[in-house]
């Protein structure tokens, strides 16, 4: 049994200590670098010279989280603050952490999904899909054709209510107010067909190793279609509320700009590589599923700045839009998991009428399947970015190593080089364009 | 695969799943990482590693040495589309390993996750310290022998000494 070290009462029960933003002189000059978010820009030795103009005196470090409503739950920012102007930053995490991949490493591949769509709650099906996908890999299981089209039409769905939720935060950090309101009921109406379909709203596990959990219900593609009719004429909304707004657009253009070699040097993903201007999507570029049979267009930005990353995501709703028509057109018949009794669980009726059936679906569901030994590395363009999930298995029911490479935990990196000389009031505009989501972040 | 070569940049090469993985010695780890730079992987998608404590028979190429602590680095090769996976045996409870940190900035919290679960330190990380856990947390919970801790289910009595 483990044991938390108990604090010694006073500062070290609420310090992070060393993982807090230090005092300019107690700084090494690599980590002012990074700090300022001049690892690209500067050498060091210019940056020990700008150490030196500034004195302590005219500045402050100030904490910002992880209670602040505009840090998407518990991501806290510590500020090095001359005034207005942020000089220095660091995100603090691991306030969400529950060790994920360490339950991972208990569980079976059958119970694996449960635990993994708990990371990024806000679109979990591509939690589902790449450990899925990195479970059929080792196994060597190809799905039936009508499971990878159920998953795409699920993950392109989460997409969009995924980026509903990102248009609701981000109106509500910069003020605009009544966007919220419409964001989430979008995003509501969403969360009501995952619920018909899988009887879950959030931490859905209805993309299990195999194909998925159940076929879709009756009348599915009517609830899809008036989904699908309804979010145009609101996406035109947003375009009058916000994207062609005066007042929008001076809040949020040319702030936070990155260049496509900084974002790739700092393994920034998604829409933030996107909005510099260079087209990286994995649907595209490492077709995954069966995106290279549908037709959608990249976006990208061309400055990669704030109002960019917001508008990528608007127009990515529209191509997801697209996407789901082609994909009714497309859906095929057949087999929604495969037929493998040593994979997916035998049909109820079966259980009843079969020993051999009983006897699979007892052993699935208790000893679970064992997967040969080898170690992959899968990924899927998640909402937010490059989203990975590395496997390592020894031949049993459960994964010796199961890591997930969470987009939002790698984008966070790129927040000190994103608020460098800007305002604090914009320092809230750039942490809402990044859309981290805490649970990925420290899983 | 067959059309792979054996060995890239003077290491063993091998095919998992189809991906191409390259097991580095922790000598030639920087310099195989930068020739690979060079070579257009100027991505660094993921860093992470693997406690091997209860599972060393694993298939890797004959003339290299299984270690207890293995890291795995993801480049991505934005130009050509492609990615390798490098596999560096770590040997030792408390080994350092060069950082990456001035080649791909992005792998900087990826090291610090690294350290804090697997307490593998980074020679030349700008900030190494712990990301996730509290700063004063005892062990790398991500080691094998790492126990998982349990709360006890209390059913009536709290239990007593066994």
């Amino acid at each position: 049994m483990t044991t938390v070290s108990q604090g010694q009462g006073g500062a070290a029960d609420t310090s992070e200590g060393a993982q807090e933003l230090a005092p300019r002189e107690a700084v090494a000059a690599a980590e002012l670098l990074r700090e300022s978010g001049a690892v690209l820009r500067m050498s060091e030795a210019s940056v020990s010279e700008l150490a030196g103009q500034v004195s302590e005196d005219e500045t402050m470090i100030i904490n910002m989280g992880p209670q602040h409503p505009s840090t998407h739950g518990v991501l806290r920012l510590m500020l090095e603050l001359e005034g207005e102007t942020v000089l220095r930053s660091k995100p603090v995490i691991g306030y969400l952490h529950t060790g994920m991949e360490k339950t991972g490493e208990q569980l079976t591949y059958m119970q694996g999904g449960t635990n993994v769509t708990r990371m990024d709650y806000a679109s979990p099906f591509f939690n589902e899909l790449v450990f899925s996908l990195a479970t059929e890999a080792l196994l060597d299981v190809e799905v039936p054709p009508r499971a990878t089209w159920i998953r795409m039409l699920m993950c392109e769905l989460n997409r969009i209510s995924s980026h509903c939720l990102f248009m609701a935060t981000n109106g509500m950090d910069l003020g605009a107010v009544s966007m919220m309101i419409y964001g989430w009921r979008e995003r509501e109406s969403l969360l009501a067909f995952f619920e018909k379909v899988t009887g879950l709203r959030m931490n859905n596990n209805y993309i299990r190793p195999g194909g998925v959990a159940a076929d879709l219900p009756d009348g599915w593609r009517e609830d899809v279609l008036t989904i699908l009719e309804d979010l145009p004429p609101r996406l035109a909304e947003y375009d009058v509320l916000m994207t062609g707004q005066p007042i929008w657009r001076d809040r949020t253009q040319g702030l936070g700009v990155m260049t496509p070699a900084e974002a790739i040097a700092l393994g920034a993903t998604g829409p933030i590589l996107r909005s510099t201007g260079l087209a990286w999507d994995l649907r595209r570029t490492m077709p995954y599923l069966a995106y290279d049979q549908v037709e959608f267009d990249i976006v990208v930005g061309t400055t990669g700045d704030v109002f960019d990353r917001y508008a990528i995501r608007l127009n990515e709703i529209r191509e997801s839009i697209r996407i789901v028509h082609q994909i009714l057109d497309l859906m095929p018949k057949g087999d929604y998991r495969v037929q493998d009794p040593k994979v997916t669980p035998p049909p109820r009726a079966r259980i009843d009428e079969s020993m051999e059936a009983l006897i699979h679906h007892f052993k699935l569901f208790t000893e679970g399947f064992k997967v040969p030994e080898g170690e992959v590395y899968v990924a899927v363009e998640s909402p937010r970015g490059e989203l990975g999930c590395y496997l390592v298995a020894d031949g049993s029911a459960r994964p010796y190593r199961m890591h997930i490479r969470g987009p939002s935990f790698v984008n966070l990196q790129s927040l000190p080089h994103m608020l460098q000389g800007g305002m604090v009031a914009d320092a809230i505009a750039i942490i809402s364009s990044v859309d981290p989501i805490m649970g990925e972040v420290d899983r | 695969m067959s059309d792979l070569p054996e060995t890239r940049h003077g290491v063993p090469v091998t095919s998992s799943n189809g991906q191409v993985v390259l097991h580095v010695p922790i000598e030639r780890y920087q310099e195989v990482v930068q020739a690979l730079f060079d070579e257009g992987f100027t991505m660094c998608v993921d860093l992470t590693a693997v406690d091997f404590l209860t599972h060393r028979e694993r298939s890797i190429p004959g003339d290299v040495v299984p270690a207890r602590f293995e890291i795995v680095v993801n480049l991505l090769s934005i130009a050509a589309r492609q990615r390798v996976r490098l596999r560096v045996q770590v040997f030792g409870d408390d080994s350092t390993v060069p950082s990456l940190f001035d080649l791909h900035p992005g792998s900087e919290a990826m090291e610090r996750e690294v350290f804090d679960m697997f307490g593998i330190a980074f020679e030349g990380h700008p900030d190494l310290t712990r990301i996730l856990m509290p700063e004063d947390w005892e062990g790398h919970p991500l080691r094998k022998d790492y126990d998982m801790g349990r709360i006890p289910v209390q059913f009536k009595a709290a239990p007593g000494p066994r």
